[in-house]
């Protein structure tokens, strides 16, 4: 299922402009990570892609759907959404309730629902933690919630919204872990995030937005390697990518692996 | 001479099972910089608010040992003395925020004004703070139309109004981008210079490894290890636990193994990396002379 982006435009009722005419088309499966500085239109953009935005001028298609003429509630079927602040998202009394709201509202099956959420768990690795509620776990934990609630719905696209902000180094694994399992099964991922060593080691490709306008949009290592363009949107390329550079590579390197390739020429 | 001193504290918050912290002992100088690293679940946010004084006045729980910041001991004190002299800058912005006050002026006036200080002096320390945190431009803003990373501004610059000896600052940069992460870090240093002193909970290991002048790695409650940055924060000792490191430690220890890696120390920061791996990649190429010319960062 393509997302397609044709001119879209979107003034908040305050005035300001957060979106300046974004045209873009992400194909089914790929994985694709938003960066930019804090206030250059990323969640602006991706609320678009389940309706809680509805474009001030241009049009945002789901595969078919324009979502000018669906409800949030409908694209919710084609679209997950994982909010930045897990808190945000959780109400239920305990963890397996939380990952089943979503499929029982799309009107699944019990026994589909049932499987839906034991496959998130699993993924998510919370399956030993089905009776607790969710405001007993840790904040770790409840993102890991949070994600379990969105990939029970079995969307064809996943958005994650700064999905490492407060997480630790295992935590962080384990989202990676997830998004690649996302990957296997052929869905769509786009993700939020500041944290450009997560984008780097996780993502093919990569759209820098600036003031509301694309910079940059391309594979992840042709992106990645641009320091100057990358600055005037407030980020740095990824730390072993700025290592190869200063060190004289003539490739772009952005993980450890190409890294180290490139040191032992 | 030290400010703030934890001796054996050990606390419990209600209705759990096991401690939080156990037998912590920390002793921090007056304009030193410590920053805490730590899995989640170690306690670094519940020794930010002992430190705080939140823990037990607040939270209430079983503490022993003694906290004494500035020559006041925690349990003698109430929380309305502490927070003259400690102030902590939340997680979570939004927790932070009084929701009473309509603009950013008025809500980091609002501290001031609930310790009695004069009109003049108020909007004087709030414009000053203002400036050194970059957030002039969102004086007449209401708190919460601001983004996340704007907000942990709009939280740390009210902390900053106050003039608290002890700045305690927990993932102070957590929603920033990371340009904005190196402006607020200099912000630390500089009021660690002027003789604040400042404990900092941070994941971002690299700007701990070129700011804080000592590293405290907290482990199920304890410390585990503590010293200078670069020290702890290669140490095998954190192997495993769920510590987080820097992708210039983990290539370098990759690259030692490998025979790739000539030095003793392993990096954690880009100016340590490029110093050592310029030993492997020899001759040295033309722009690593062009980088050996930028500054160096604190850490080496």
């Amino acid at each position: 299922m393509n997302i397609e982006i044709k001119d879209l435009h979107f003034t908040y009722p305050t005035g300001l402009e957060a979106l300046r005419g974004i045209s873009l088309t992400i194909e089914s499966g790929e994985q694709v990570a938003i960066v930019g500085q804090n206030g250059a239109g990323k969640t602006t953009l991706v609320k678009h892609l389940n309706g809680l935005l509805q474009p001030t001028q241009g049009q945002v298609l789901i595969g078919d759907w324009d979502t000018a003429k669906y409800s949030v509630a409908k694209l919710a079927r084609r679209v997950g959404y994982v909010f930045q602040n897990p808190d945000e998202q959780l109400f239920s009394k305990n963890v397996g309730a939380e990952v089943a709201f979503g499929p029982r509202n799309l009107g699944f099956d019990s026994e589909r629902v049932q499987a839906l959420v034991k496959d998130a768990l699993a993924l998510t690795e919370l399956a030993d933690k089905t009776d607790t509620n969710p405001y007993d776990l840790s904040v770790t934990w409840r993102k890991m919630v949070a994600i379990a609630s969105i990939i029970s719905m079995d969307t064809d696209i996943v958005i994650f919204d700064e999905p490492t902000t407060g997480q630790d180094a295992v935590n962080i694994a384990r989202i990676s872990n997830v998004i690649a399992e996302l990957r296997k099964r052929g869905k769509t991922v786009i993700t939020i995030t500041h944290d450009i060593d997560f984008c780097a080691e996780n993502f093919e490709r990569v759209i820098a937005l600036s003031q509301g306008k694309i910079l940059l949009d391309g594979r992840a290592e042709e992106v990645l390697g641009q320091e100057e363009i990358l600055a005037t949107t407030y980020v740095d390329p990824p730390q072993l990518t700025r290592l190869g550079k200063r060190l004289g590579f003539t490739k772009t390197v952005r993980n450890q692996a190409e890294f180290l390739a490139a040191l032992e020429k | 001479m030290a400010i703030v001193n934890l001796q054996n504290v050990t606390y419990k918050y209600p209705l759990t099972a096991a401690p939080a912290l156990q037998n912590i002992n920390l002793h921090v100088n007056e304009g030193e910089f410590v920053a805490i690293v730590g899995p989640n679940g170690a306690g670094k946010s519940t020794l930010c608010y002992t430190l705080a004084g939140f823990v037990p006045h607040f939270f209430k729980g079983e503490l022993s040992g003694t906290v004494e910041v500035a020559g006041i001991e925690s349990h003698d004190s109430t929380l309305s003395e502490w927070v003259l002299n400690v102030g902590l800058a939340f997680q979570n912005p939004f927790n932070q925020i009084s929701g009473a006050k309509y603009t950013v002026f008025e809500e980091l006036a609002f501290g001031l004004e609930n310790i009695g200080i004069a009109r003049e002096e108020i909007r004087a320390r709030v414009e000053e703070a203002m400036k050194l945190t970059g957030i002039s431009d969102l004086a007449d803003r209401s708190p919460y139309s601001l983004s996340g990373g704007q907000q942990q501004r709009v939280a740390l610059t009210s902390i900053l109004v106050m003039q608290p000896r002890v700045l305690v600052l927990d993932e102070p940069t957590s929603q920033m981008d990371p340009i904005g992460t190196r402006e607020v870090f200099g912000v630390i240093r500089t009021m660690a210079e002027r003789g604040m002193t400042v404990v900092l909970v941070e994941h971002k290991v690299e700007w701990i490894a070129q700011f804080a002048d000592r590293l405290i790695a907290l482990y199920e409650g304890q410390i585990l290890l503590e010293g200078n940055p670069q020290e702890v924060l290669t140490s095998p000792v954190l192997t495993n636990k769920g510590f987080g490191i820097s992708r210039y430690t983990a290539v370098a220890r990759r690259a030692k193994e490998m025979g790739l890696w000539r030095k003793e120390k392993l990096p954690v920061t880009l100016e340590q990396a490029i110093e050592g791996f310029a030993l492997t990649s020899s001759p040295p190429s033309a722009s690593f002379r062009d980088a050996s010319r930028s500054p160096k960062g604190r850490g080496e």
